[in-house]
């Protein structure tokens, strides 16, 4: 293929990104930019041209162990979601736009730990550039069927290369403020991941179902070569330590490494897009991987050994002729390359200028400057990086035209960022760790990985079969750089691993114990390692002592943010905690706040010298530190303890209160009845009580009249005695002490024994009693109860009606469900006003002139009661007007 | 010969106050209301009124307050006679007006002994 028409290719498909960068930068808050998906695919950054080519190169040399470079996410994420959550609530609260940013800031904003990290990161990752660019040439040339160039004018990955860092530095450094999102670049780096994933499942498909009949037809004919055992299998128990470590070795890479660090932690826009990436990111993984080793073994079978197995992926088609499929495999590795470097580089440049740059040397000119043109410098530092860094690659890797395959390159990288392992997870959860021990196991571990990885290997390249290797130094075989202290059984990365960690470690741990930070060390590990309580405290948790004046604070903001934005933080901050925007005085509060304020645009260790550069601090000591933390930690769990004391006691007395109106209410009713009883009990015992006493003074009384007043004690007393039953009757009643004696009984029969008692009174009066339409109906129930009711209406109609031509009719109504028992009488019939109260006991009309014969006014109350305990009811008829009609219902 | 109206709805204790009454010479009258209490004392302006409080229709506060705003009635005294016997309910049959307060059940020497104070001088 021409070389011009791959050109052109590139330049459109660049273009592409750009007109997607800015398309998705305009819309930074439409579903279709920020959403979860977007986020989990972002994080496929991970997948650079070593996953591209390299894998498929080390299964092809390997065989299975390029798998654990994969394996270490995959089998990470649970936890990684558990930590990141973490990472990244942190991260956003203190506005943490670096990993070089995250670790300062653990130990307590020292500029020395960040610029450490990000020398670190510069020289693990910078290489890796290089090989990415490496990548790109290599392949170009192949599609091209080119040789190389010679002039760096004439050769094409020097324009791709300009072209990514003009991107770059276009899309990544719009505002000052780093730890701000990059919708744009992120929203490429997702279509990207998309597009590279699309491609290689692809040429996966077309390799193993075009070229070969499927996976076991290329399973069957590889098995057929020799030594395919070694591809397939581990071999040994060294082998299999080397697994466990590689995969550990690739977990931390995936925390650690600055372009991981940026895509899942500063360009985070929501913490709940972590649930998504959980299962997203591995699946993209797994996905990736499907084809690998199938790719890898047709590459064995149909290519010729002379080829450089890295880019099987893309010599496979080619030697079928198929060209257009070349491309697209191109196309798809120079996706990757591009996510790699355009992140890679835009996380380095921003620790380069805010944890390098600004910190050392830059901090008292920005400090004299105003904020357009802070602003501007910031940015200048950042975009001047970003070229130095892409192009300096670019330069490193035709120079020194390293022949090193992408895979160990890659590795080395790894073992490199995995120094910063221990003082990153141990510092997450350990407050002891102290900056001083970070320092130390960082650069320990780095030497150790210098001098077991990469001073051999450099060697190895220049001098082969150097004595350094093969002797150690000075003939010393315990400190041959791949077998240290005469470990031999581990392959060189792994090898180089394992002695770095025991070194970092070792040494982080030694030095926290040996030396204590100080209190402000140990203010900002209290802070991270225990991010979940002190999480609501935020500005309250730092302590700081010292004098300081809002209006310095202000005017070092100004430098950085220009006067609106401070002005709008400010007055958020005031709102927030309720200050007088007067005051003079800044408290710890606000030398906190505005710390945080400036890490965005210049670092955390930048921010904390910017602002002590306008504030007296005094040092507060490491206990008075722990005892303010604590005190503050204590008063939020008191303060939510007594919340929710306050709202249970609050619930409790509103109970106790409606409780105690319902015994109001209660002790009322029951003043109330007692009054009654005692007034009812009272009338007929002082009607016995006068005519005793008269009996008793008058002798000469004549007899008849003796006889008078005789029977008005006789019924008095009565009155008295079934007054007091019937107050009994019906406490047991309303209780619900009394139990129904239910049987089947006949209604009929029921009503005619009423009636029979009440046939004297009836007589007497000349009342006329009707029972002709009563069906004979059989229920369950108390017949002496309800024999009561009946005849207690029975009763009160003849008191209520005249004699003579008084009339009282019974009859009984059916329903399905029901069986009525109507009561009618002609007599005078209640009155309206009294109707919803008859059932109340002691309930006597006003109207009534005629005393009742028991006078007790309990009658229609216990017959309620009554009634009611036989599930039925009891009620008037308002609409019946010639009388009374009392309707007593029960259940059928 | 004084006048003596019995105001109660309880016909055993006006037969009785009726009996003890007349026999102690005065001349007696019965109304079982309030109301009916003031339609006697039109025709009969009575020496002293024996009321009852809790009565059907017009109850004794109700009618002693009509005797006292009735100048005719000026020199009539009144004995309230009744089964309220809380403190607050004497207290607020006095405070209407009445001369005498006689909770039930009461001894009838003692109210004649208070009725003859009252308008036998």
């Amino acid at each position: 293929m021409a070389s011009y028409v791959i050109i052109l290719v590139i330049v459109g498909y660049l273009s592409l990104l750009f007109a997607i960068g800015i398309w998705a930068d305009r819309r930074s808050k439409s579903k279709w930019v920020h959403n979860p998906w977007v986020y989990a695919l972002s994080l496929a950054v991970y997948c650079s041209a070593w996953t591209y080519y390299g894998s498929v190169g080390i299964a092809a040399t390997s065989g299975v162990s390029f798998l654990t470079t994969y394996l270490g996410p995959i089998i990470a994420l649970p936890l990684w979601i558990l930590v990141f959550k973490r990472i990244v609530v942190i991260s956003k609260q203190y506005q943490v736009a670096s990993i070089a940013d995250f670790i300062s800031l653990r130990y307590g904003n020292k500029r020395s730990i960040g610029a450490l990290v990000t020398i670190i990161c510069v020289i693990a990752v910078f290489p890796y550039i290089a090989l990415q660019l490496k990548a790109v040439s290599e392949t170009f040339d192949i599609l091209s069927g080119s040789s190389k160039s010679v002039s760096v004018f004439t050769d094409s990955t020097f324009y791709i290369a300009v072209l990514l860092a003009v991107f770059v530095a276009l899309f990544g450094t719009q505002t000052t403020d780093a730890s701000r999102r990059r919708s744009g670049l992120i929203f490429t780096v997702a279509v990207e991941s998309v597009l590279k994933l699309v491609f290689f499942l692809i040429i996966g498909v077309y390799v193993t179902f075009y070229l070969f009949d499927g996976t076991t037809d290329i399973y069957n004919q590889i098995s057929a070569l020799d030594g395919f055992e070694k591809l397939a299998t581990f071999s040994n128990i060294e082998a299999s330590i080397n697994w466990y470590f590689m995969i550990a070795l690739s977990f931390f890479a995936i925390f650690l490494l600055p372009r991981q660090f940026q895509v899942s932690v500063v360009e985070n826009t929501s913490v709940s897009h972590l649930k998504k990436a959980s299962w997203v990111f591995p699946l993209y993984l797994l996905l990736f991987n499907v084809f690998v080793i199938f790719i890898a073994w047709a590459g064995k079978l149909l290519l010729s050994g002379e080829l450089n197995p890295d880019y099987y992926t893309l010599y496979l088609p080619l030697a079928h002729g198929h060209k257009f499929l070349g491309l697209i495999v191109f196309l798809g590795g120079l996706s990757s390359v591009i996510s790699m470097v355009v992140v890679s580089a835009l996380a380095l440049s921003t620790m380069i200028s805010n944890n390098l740059i600004i910190p050392y040397g830059f901090i008292k000119a920005l400090n004299d400057s105003n904020p357009k043109r802070n602003a501007q410098r910031i940015k200048n530092v950042r975009r001047a990086s970003i070229f130095i860094l892409i192009i300096g690659a670019y330069f490193f890797y035709v120079n020194f035209n390293i022949e090193l395959s992408l895979f160990s390159i890659g590795l080395i990288a790894f073992v490199i960022i995995a120094q910063l392992a221990p003082a990153f997870f141990i510092g997450l959860f350990w407050n002891r760790g102290s900056a001083i021990a970070a320092k130390t196991g960082i650069i320990v571990g780095s030497l150790v990985t210098f001098y077991t990885l990469v001073l051999p290997f450099i060697t190895e390249v220049f001098v082969e079969g150097s004595s350094l290797i093969t002797n150690g130094p000075g003939g010393i075989a315990l400190l041959k750089p791949y077998e240290l202290f005469g470990v031999d059984f581990m392959p060189p990365v792994t090898h180089a691993f394992f002695w770095s960690m025991v070194f970092n470690v070792m040494s982080y741990l030694v030095f926290s114990v040996l030396q204590k930070g100080d209190y402000r060390e140990r203010n900002y590990a209290e802070l991270v390692v225990n991010a979940s309580s002190y999480g609501e405290l935020q500005e309250n948790a730092f302590v700081w002592r010292g004098e300081a004046y809002v209006s310095e604070i202000r005017k070092a903001l100004i430098r950085f943010l220009g006067e609106k934005r401070t002005t709008r933080a400010l007055n958020l901050f005031y709102r927030k905690y309720d200050i007088d925007p007067q005051e003079e005085k800044a408290d710890a509060r606000l030398v906190n706040f505005s710390e945080k304020l400036l890490t965005g645009s210049i670092g955390a260790a930048s921010a904390k010298l910017m602002i002590s550069s306008v504030v007296k601090e005094q040092p507060v000591s490491l206990p008075e530190v722990l005892k303010i933390l604590e005190e503050n930690k204590e008063t939020i769990t008191i303060n939510k303890q007594l919340q929710q004391q306050s709202h249970d006691l609050k619930r409790l007395s509103d109970r106790l209160k409606n409780a105690n109106q319902a015994l109001v209410e209660k002790d009322r009713q029951k003043d109330e009845f007692l009054d009654t009883v005692a007034h009812e009990l009272k009338t007929p015992t002082a009607s016995i009580r006068a005519a005793s006493e008269i009996l008793f003074d008058d002798d000469d009384m004549p007899v008849e009249l003796k006889k008078k007043f005789l029977d008005n004690i006789v019924n008095d007393s009565d009155r008295l005695a079934a007054l007091i039953t019937n107050i009994l009757d019906l406490e047991k009643l309303s209780n619900g002490r009394e139990v129904m004696d239910k049987k089947q009984h006949s209604l009929k029969d029921t009503l005619h024994k009423a009636v029979d008692g009440v046939y004297q009174l009836a007589l007497k009066k000349q009342v006329k009693i009707d029972v002709n339409e009563i069906e004979s109906i059989n229920l369950y129930y108390d017949e002496d109860r309800i024999l009561q009711v009946f005849t207690n209406l029975l009763s009160n109609s003849i008191k209520f009606v005249s004699s003579k031509d008084g009339v009282i009719k019974v009859k009984t109504q059916l329903t399905d469900t029901t069986v009525l028992m109507i009561f009618e009488d002609n007599g005078k019939g209640i009155p309206q006003e009294d109707m919803q109260f008859i059932f109340d006991k002691f309930y006597q009309s006003n109207n009534q002139n005629v005393k009742k014969p028991m006078g007790s006014g309990m009658g229609l109350a216990i017959s309620r009661h009554i009634i009611e305990n036989h599930h039925g009811s009891i009620r008037v008829d308002p609409d019946f007007i010639n009388g009374a009609r009392f309707i007593v219902e029960f259940k059928n | 010969m004084k006048k003596i109206l019995i105001v109660d709805d309880e016909p055993n204790i006006v037969m009785s106050l009726e009996y003890a009454f007349k026999k102690q010479g005065y001349s007696v009258f019965i109304a079982r209301d309030g109301s009916e209490a003031l339609v006697i004392m039109e025709r009969e302006i009575p020496d002293l009124v024996i009321l009852d409080v809790m009565m059907p229709q017009v109850d004794g506060y109700e009618t002693i307050g009509m005797i006292k705003n009735n100048p005719a009635f000026a020199k009539a005294k009144v004995i309230f006679l009744s089964a309220k016997s809380k403190a607050a309910d004497i207290e607020k049959g006095l405070k209407l007006g009445a001369d005498e307060y006689f909770t039930k059940p009461f001894s009838v020497k003692k109210l004649i002994t208070a009725v003859d104070h009252l308008i036998r001088a």
